[in-house]
């Protein structure tokens, strides 16, 4: 081969495919290399790759593929054995590297692909999140708006402004068309459309409750929906268009009378009232589970608010009635006092005015009585005054009656003698007994205690009362007077099962039976004969007079001693007993000197004033002792003499009344002595009074009298005068300081 | 009659000088008006008392004012103080004066003034005696002569 050396050896005609080739792999190779630096440079940039490991085995992959086809270049023309072998090398390379990643790729594809689907499924489920999220807010919504529309509901008591504002606010937060409220009227059988929100249709205007409709609403405690057709849905005038969606739901309500604590009543007497909501027509709104919902809860808190609304009217109205009635009572209550004072008033002035003539009458009458008079004038003076004296006890006795009811009467409690008070009333009965040819006997059981203490004359007059309506009501007979003291067995009388007497220390029961066989009382009669004014019908008595009033004073005077009065006959013509039990004292002791009665006194000495009152003298000077003694004894006491403080302490009972003490003594002080003796009586009206007989009155004398709680002091020499002043001021006031 | 009125007179001198020499004071008046039916005699008996009192308590002093050694005041005191108290009693003014008088010796424990007292009430209670004892006779004189005690002043 000689080269010519005129032209360049051309290409070979197949060289044109070599230098396409040659270009061919050229670009192939830059191709390969510029691959893996981009993606080498957008993993570098992305954040997130997970298969780093197979992306260097890549790019390794593409750079050998890369670096082989650049080889290749040199390959094309004359190569070298070092072209050759590094040709080679890479080929190599390229081969294992290629299988290897051909074998990570079967491992890695998967996952590759299935990162496709998990991205998928993420974008599946934030999508769902996103619908839930607006669900949630549309309901967190929707509960502000309950809460609100609660508060305003609640937010009054005024039972029309609750209904009103519940229909205003649900139509604004759900944004109805329409909200009418149907209440059942009166009678229960209609429902009466009461509130609407816009204020279409006349309020007024009823639909009957027993629609199918109705009652399924009625029945399901559940907002139902109904059709646009019901009679209730329909009050909006018919549109072009299609109304929207009707729902309604029952609200209930609850009388007052329904309500019970722990459980509710039966549905079966629940009212209901309708409240039905239209959602705007046109507007392809449906109702939503939560806006369903939101009407449920509004419906109940409507219904809440209206019971307390029903509760506050009620209140209300019950406390109006407690007004009036209080405004009345309090009229009667004035109006009745002004009767009362002014029955006061009448009675005051007739008291008065009445009795100022009566008086002058009889006063005058009896006087007449004692002068001159022929047979004729006598006989008409004696009626005058027997007519006088009855007015003027009638006047006593309405008096009588009517302070006895006021219970304004007391008892003017005194010692009397029992005796005498019978003798009296035996006395002024006798004569008229005698006319009537009646024999009176009195019969006084001898354990009556002499002396009683009570209301002398009203027990007497008690006493003249029933033994005259017995000698009134008899033609004939005997009447027979019999007083003894009641026993504990009989006190208990079985008639009188609410009258327990208890006899005691310092009382007794004084039972008086005026036994009579006169006319008799029928059994139906008795237990009217205490009452007022009433008078049996029998025309015997109505002619015997008397006003009725008697006995009924009598049975007061009894109940204020404490007693009870009670008739028994055995029927018209049986004649009659009545009998009563009264209350009476028994004085303590005979020597009060409270008592009118007089002991055995010497003419000449006066009036002994202290009857009886027994003292102890106490002084360790014979002399003064006996003077002491002189003055007590003249006086009337009965004296005990001791000359020691032991003799005293020893000798002192509850009998003595009064202690006179020489305070001037040796051996015990005499203010120890009084100490001891009042230590010795613990009961005050026990106690004597002691007085200290000294001859000593200084401040220092006097003010240990008084703490040592003695009666009061003498300062001897005791003139009879001065021991008579003091011992009528210590028994009247249990106290007497100083006589000097 | 006469020797009544005579004897009732002398009673009335008699008992008015008692009382205008201060022998005996109203306190006796008002003892001889204590005397009744009941007690005829209460004057006499009080008197009798007044006497046997006197006497003893005079020599319980006068042998209590005796002792050499020491005297007991304390004692002299106490019967001083139930003398005074008896002749108070009675309306013996002047033995209850010198009583009085007594006690304040005794208290300064002044012997020779309580000696000096002892022998003044010892001479009014004498005295006073012996008039009462008259007077008294007198009484039982009238009485016997069927006459009555006049009222005293």
């Amino acid at each position: 081969m000689d080269s010519c050396n005129c032209i360049e050896p051309q290409w070979p005609p197949d060289d044109l495919l070599m230098k396409y080739q040659y270009i061919s792999d050229f670009f192939i190779a830059l191709a390969y290399f510029s691959i893996p630096l981009e993606l080498i440079y957008f993993v570098k940039k992305s954040a997130v790759f997970p298969y780093r490991w197979v992306l260097v085995q890549f790019g390794a992959f593409i750079v050998l593929c890369g670096a082989t086809h650049l080889i290749n270049l040199w390959t094309f023309t004359m190569h070298s054995r070092t072209v050759a072998m590094v040709m080679t090398t890479a080929k190599v390379f390229t081969a294992v590297v290629s299988c290897v990643t051909a074998l990570m790729l079967v491992h890695i594809i998967p996952d590759l692909l299935s990162v496709k689907t998990r991205e998928l499924f993420l974008k599946n489920k934030a999508a769902e999140l996103d619908r839930e999220m607006g669900l949630i807010r549309t309901q967190e919504e929707t509960g502000r708006h309950v809460r609100m529309l609660t508060h305003e509901i609640r937010s009054t008591l005024d039972r029309h402004t609750i209904l009103k504002t519940t229909l205003v606010e649900l139509g604004r937060t759900l944004a109805l068309e329409e909200c009418a409220l149907w209440m059942p009227t009166r009678t229960g059988l209609e429902l009466q459309l009461s509130y609407t929100l816009h204020q279409q249709n006349p309020v007024g205007y009823t639909v009957p409750i027993h629609h199918p409709m109705i009652n399924q609403v009625f029945s399901s405690s559940h907002v139902v929906k109904i059709s646009p057709n019901c009679p209730v849905a329909r009050i909006r005038p018919a549109g072009k268009y299609m109304p929207g969606e009707v729902v309604a739901v029952r609200v209930p309500l609850l009388h007052l009378s329904n309500f019970q604590i722990n459980d509710w009543p039966e549905l079966s007497t629940k009212r209901y009232a309708l409240m039905v909501l239209m959602l705007p027509s046109d507007s392809a709104r449906q109702w939503h589970v939560h806006e369903l919902e939101l009407v449920e809860v509004v419906a109940d808190q409507v219904a809440v608010a209206l019971s307390h609304a029903a509760i506050l009217e009620e209140s209300m109205r019950a406390r109006d009635l407690l007004m009036e009635q209080n405004v009345a009572l309090d009229l009667a209550r004035r109006e009745a006092e002004t009767a009362i004072r002014a029955r006061n008033d009448f009675l005051a002035v007739m008291n008065h005015e009445m009795r100022t003539p009566m008086h002058a009458i009889i006063a005058l009458s009896s006087l007449l009585q004692e002068t001159e008079l022929t047979p004729e004038q006598r006989l008409m003076v004696e009626t005058i005054l027997k007519s006088s004296n009855l007015l003027a006890t009638l006047i006593n006795d309405v008096l009588d009656l009517s302070r006895l009811e006021d219970g304004s009467l007391q008892l003017d409690l005194g010692t009397f003698n029992l005796y005498a008070v019978f003798r009296e009333v035996l006395n002024l009965i006798k004569p008229i007994a005698s006319v009537k040819k009646l024999h009176v006997s009195l019969n006084m059981a001898p354990e009556l205690p002499e002396y009683a203490i009570g209301d002398e004359k009203r027990l007497m007059q008690t006493i003249l009362n029933v033994v005259g309506n017995a000698v009134k009501f008899s033609k004939d007979g005997s009447i027979l007077i019999s007083a003894f003291v009641a026993k504990a067995e009989l006190l208990r009388d079985s008639r009188t099962p609410e009258f327990f007497p208890v006899p005691g220390d310092n009382h007794f029961y004084l039972r008086v039976q005026v036994k009579d066989s006169g006319i008799g009382v029928s059994p139906q009669d008795i237990p009217k004969l205490f009452t007022k004014f009433a008078q049996t019908q029998s025309t015997a008595i109505r002619n015997s007079g008397g006003s009725g009033l008697g006995l009924a004073i009598c049975k007061r005077f009894v109940n204020l001693m404490e007693g009870h009065i009670w008739i028994e006959s055995e029927g018209l013509g049986k004649g009659c007993t009545a009998i009563f039990m009264v209350k009476l004292g028994i004085p303590e002791r005979l020597n009060e000197s409270k008592l009118a009665f007089m002991p055995k006194v010497p003419p000449n000495l006066g009036p002994a004033a202290f009857p009886g009152l027994k003292v102890l003298v106490m002084d360790e000077n014979g002399v003064s002792r006996m003077v002491t003694k002189g003055l007590l004894v003249h006086l009337g006491c009965d004296v005990t003499m001791v000359s020691s403080s032991e003799e005293c302490l020893r000798v002192v009972s509850h009998e003595h009344k009064v202690v006179f003490m020489d305070v001037c003594v040796s051996g015990m002080d005499g203010y120890e002595i009084a100490i001891r003796i009042q230590e010795k009586f613990t009961k005050r009206h026990e106690r004597p009074i002691i007085v200290a007989l000294t001859g000593n009155t200084d401040k220092v004398t006097k003010e240990k009298l008084m703490r040592v709680g003695m009666g009061g002091l003498i300062l001897k020499p005791v003139s009879l005068d001065k021991m008579r002043s003091v011992l009528s001021d210590l028994l009247e006031h249990r106290v007497l300081f100083e006589a000097v | 009659m006469d020797v009544v009125n005579q004897l009732q007179r002398q009673f009335i001198d008699n008992s008015a000088s008692l009382h205008r020499e201060g022998f005996l004071d109203d306190q006796f008046t008002q003892l001889q008006k204590l005397q009744d039916e009941n007690s005829p005699d209460f004057v006499v008996e009080v008197a009798s008392l007044f006497f046997e009192d006197c006497e003893k308590l005079i020599n319980n002093m006068s042998r209590a004012l005796e002792q050499q050694q020491g005297v007991d005041f304390k004692q002299v005191d106490a019967s001083v103080h139930q003398l005074k108290g008896s002749s108070s009693s009675i309306g013996a003014v002047r033995v209850k004066n010198i009583c009085v008088a007594f006690r304040s010796f005794c208290e300064a424990q002044n012997r020779e003034g309580c000696l000096r007292c002892l022998q003044q009430v010892t001479h009014e209670y004498s005295l006073l005696k012996n008039k009462l004892q008259t007077l008294f006779r007198l009484e039982k004189q009238i009485l016997a002569a069927g006459g009555s005690i006049p009222g005293v002043e």
